[in-house]
């Protein structure tokens, strides 16, 4: 917290990203590998050589640095693995921005990949260490933990279960269907409401369209001095605020914590404001891209991020405020509902959306004049978190 | 020459399942019938029976010097399943903890021990049997606990004892068989009726009681359990027992006398295994006070019915597909061993400072960061209110949905953990729910003992 941060230090100057999906036929190399040339093709005159330090997100998809230099042959250069959690994409990228503001790195490149079909199984799998089998992680899945938030805020807020249910159903009915508009979404139909209400239960009341999917995909960044941007491009994107969280563990144990909220987010989201110079994200955001790994955790995000009061976002939320035409579109490429969620590449798609929307690239998608745009992960469960939130920009200043 | 010791506490657990005769019958085509057989849940073994019967004690005044664990399922072989009892209970490392398992006499054999030297008997088993067995349909599974001491502290003393022994084929199991073989039963019944009667007699005479008021037989063989106990006229008529337990058997069937006998009453245990233990035993004039809170009438009428196929299912007896989830990771020896007190006795840290309770147990204080500045908290006999909720059907587990509680414990602290016991639509923000201790999962032949939650009974 209390970052200085490195507001229009940094730029992004050309982006690749894979479309997400079931990649039988792809191997993690293939994936980075294609979202690598389809950055690079982005800057004509600049070659994989030019690029000084990389940084490779993946939560289990490989290991060290020689995932991504063996992959592309890349001639002994600096390369870094980092993990944390679902913020994995967005880790590497913050710290591929912080070498480019500190001066070491002129060009640097983020990475993430993630290849999650392989398993063979259905969600997300880890690998912990050594533990004494005690920890409810070691059971409770994902959809599971993040459950937990539909009947805490039924309560706390004295919503009608009904009421909850149906603005559940909204957040992913709105994700559908913008990613039915997006080519790189693993998803691309729409699906109805009676479809989403009546789908097979997951865990809790979340049904499978509740749930994000599994897919593979990979996303990456290049990222230059502010002063260099337009070296590359017309159109750059500027790293405005980068602000990571992460939990003390507290909130588990707390019985003062209600699940109805993310501690972390809040936190990390003041600190983003604070780094960007947003007063009022409500009228100052152009769009957001948030972390819905399940529906719930979208209508929560809405309020700890300061779209809605709290307590009011499953209201908002039906009525439209955040789909495509609404007050502040809410994961307008898609989000995790349509895209899936390859862990490591997650954050860098995110950033693939904000660079679209404020090139005017996004298609159908595309919204009117957007200047700042928001991206949001968060790993672990609710009690216990890490969560990123970074703002960026189409202007200086 | 050591003072004989006596009674001074008892306490038995039923697990809450019951497998219906009619539904068994039905699956099977077979008459059924109209009661239940008492059934362990798919996350409870002898261990963990054992382990609640135990915790049921009483608590406060001496802890047991010795524990004697008696069951003929075992839930480890070449590892001493006491050890789990002892940690469980929160003994620390002074004591004697030792396995009698093998057939049912080890009931008795761990009672004779305890009396002999004093400390704790835990008597556990889960009865399995082949479909269409007696076993499955007229066994049961449960535990007794039995806490013999001073004999001036006794609720029942033992006053007479006189033990046969007889090798012939009645029943028997290799060790890698899930359920037993039995010889005809006819021949097992002539061979133990001579066996009752001589050590019966006996007992009573160097009791010097001519007619007891309370008689019970425990036998695996159901012929020689319903005649052989005829041998013997009682005054007081017998009480019902859960169906035969194993090596819990002997235990329940004295502990269901104790829940009625009154001051001076005595009682003749016969338990015919490979011979006949005969135990004379006299209630004192303590027996009043020193009943079990839930007398086993109780525990009977209470139950929820389990389905013939789950319950095929949680003994390895159906073998259904695995969910397209990777296996839940072996919990492993050092830490396991470094977090014996909160994995095995429940027990969190508080902050000496803030009064933060922390589960698990931590150095660093989350409510005001002192370090080290923690006393041990143990929550294992502690109740809780449900915060939140749910019911996780893509997890790994013998019998879906896996049910997820947040729980705030009276007087502080929180965890999330599994509940036992319960149903989906049971659950609801408020409830109140007691912890109970339970096998998580199996992995690598390595049981993942951890507590659970469960609905209270008698707080709705």
């Amino acid at each position: 917290m209390s970052a200085r941060g490195i507001k229009d230090r940094v730029a992004i100057v050309a982006m690749g990203c894979t479309r997400f999906g079931e990649h039988w036929t792809s191997s993690t190399d293939d994936l980075l590998i294609d979202a690598v040339r389809e950055c690079m093709t982005a800057v004509p005159g600049t070659d994989l050589a030019d690029v000084e330090a990389f940084w490779l997100g993946t939560l289990g998809s490989g290991q060290s640095g020689l995932t991504l230099s063996r992959a592309l042959a890349l001639d002994y250069r600096p390369v870094t693995r980092v993990e944390n959690y679902c913020a994995t994409g967005s880790e590497a990228f913050r710290n591929a921005c912080y070498a480019v503001a500190s001066g070491a790195y002129d060009r640097v490149m983020a990475v993430g990949v993630e290849k999650l079909k392989d398993s063979g199984f259905s969600g997300l799998t880890r690998m912990d260490p050594p533990g004494d089998g005690t920890a409810a992680e070691n059971t409770l899945t994902a959809p599971a933990a993040f459950s937990l938030l539909d009947p805490a805020y039924c309560a706390r807020y004295g919503v009608d279960p009904a009421g909850m249910r149906a603005a559940m159903t909204h957040v992913a009915w709105k994700n559908h269907a913008n990613g039915a508009l997006n080519p790189k979404a693993q998803y691309r139909a729409q699906v109805s409401k009676e479809k989403i209400a009546a789908a097979p239960l997951v865990a809790g009341r979340l049904g499978v369209f509740d749930c994000s999917g599994v897919s593979d995909g990979a996303a990456c960044a290049l990222i230059v001095r502010a002063e260099d941007a337009h070296l590359y491009t017309d159109h750059p994107v500027y790293v405005k605020a980068l602000a990571l969280t992460a939990a003390p563990g507290r909130a588990a144990m707390d019985p003062g914590y209600d699940y109805t909220t993310f501690p972390e987010v809040v936190r990390s989201a003041q600190d983003a404001y604070r780094q960007a110079g947003v007063t009022d994200p409500r009228t100052e955001i152009s769009l957001a891209e948030v972390h819905d790994c399940f529906t719930p955790t979208e209508l929560v995000l809405m309020e700890d991020l300061g779209f809605a009061e709290c307590g009011e976002a499953w209201r908002d939320a039906l009525d439209g405020a955040f789909e495509l035409g609404g007050r502040l579109p809410v994961n307008p490429d898609g989000g995790l509902k349509s895209f899936g969620h390859p862990v490591g590449a997650s954050g860098l798609r995110m950033l693939y959306e904000c660079w679209l929307q404020f090139r005017g690239e996004a298609g159908r998608r595309q919204l009117s004049d957007p200047r700042l745009a928001l991206t949001h992960n968060l790993g672990g469960r609710p009690g216990g978190c890490v969560s990123f939130v970074s703002v960026v920009g189409s202007e200086l200043g | 020459m050591n003072t004989p010791k006596g009674i001074v506490a008892y306490a038995t657990y039923l697990p809450r399942h019951r497998l219906r005769h009619a539904d068994l019958g039905a699956a099977l085509g077979t008459g059924g019938g109209t009661g239940s057989r008492v059934a362990a849940s798919f996350d409870e073994d002898s261990t963990t029976l054992g382990i609640e019967a135990a915790r049921r004690l009483p608590r406060g005044g001496e802890r047991p010097g010795a524990i004697f664990f008696a069951t003929t399922s075992p839930a480890y072989l070449d590892k001493t399943n006491a050890a789990a009892v002892h940690a469980a209970l929160g003994l620390g490392a002074d004591g004697f903890a030792v396995d009698l398992a093998g057939s049912a006499r080890s009931g008795t054999g761990a009672l004779l021990a305890a009396a002999a030297s004093g400390g704790l008997a835990v008597l556990a088993d889960v009865r399995t049997g082949l479909p269409g067995s007696a076993d499955e349909r007229d066994g049961a599974d449960g535990a007794a606990a039995f806490l013999f001491g001073d004999p001036d502290e006794a609720i029942a003393e033992i006053v007479a004892r006189v033990s046969v022994t007889a090798e012939f084929l009645d029943r028997w199991r290799t060790p890698d068989e899930p359920a037993a073989r039995r010889w005809e039963e006819r021949f097992g019944l002539e061979s133990y009726l001579p066996l009752v009667t001589e050590a019966g007699r006996r007992a009573l005479a160097e009791a010097d009681v001519a007619v007891p008021d309370h008689v019970v037989l425990s036998s695996p063989n159901p012929l020689v359990a319903r005649r052989g106990a005829a041998l013997f006229p009682a005054r007081v008529p017998a009480g019902r027992t859960p169906g035969h337990a194993g090596a819990a058997d002997v235990g329940l069937s004295l502990a269901e006398v104790l829940d009625r006998a009154a001051p001076g009453e005595t009682v003749l245990l016969l338990a015919a295994v490979d011979g006949c233990d005969a135990l004379v035993l006299r209630a004192t004039d303590r027996i009043e006070g020193g009943r079990q809170a839930h007398p086993i009438s109780a525990q009977l009428a209470a139950g929820r019915d389990v389905s013939y196929t789950a319950y095929l299912t949680w003994r390895g007896l159906l073998d259904r597909e695995a969910p397209r989830r990777p296996e839940p990771e072996v919990a492993a020896g050092p830490p396991s061993a470094r977090s014996q007190a909160w994995k095995f006795a429940f027990t969190g840290s508080r902050c000496r400072g803030c009064g933060f309770v922390h589960l698990p147990p931590a150095r660093v204080c989350k409510g005001c960061g002192a370090v080290d500045e923690m006393e041990p908290r143990p929550l294992s006999g502690v109740r809780g209110t449900v915060v939140t909720f749910t019911a996780d059907r893509l997890a790994y587990s013998p019998s879906p949905p896996l049910i997820d509680v947040v729980v705030d414990f009276d007087g502080g602290g929180r965890y999330t953990m599994e509940l036992a016991d319960a149903a989906p639509d049971e659950v609801e923000i408020g409830m109140r729910v007691e912890t109970t201790f339970r096998r998580l999962h199996t992995t690598q032949g390595v049981h993942n003992y951890f507590w659970k939650a469960r609905p209270v009974e008698d707080e709705r």
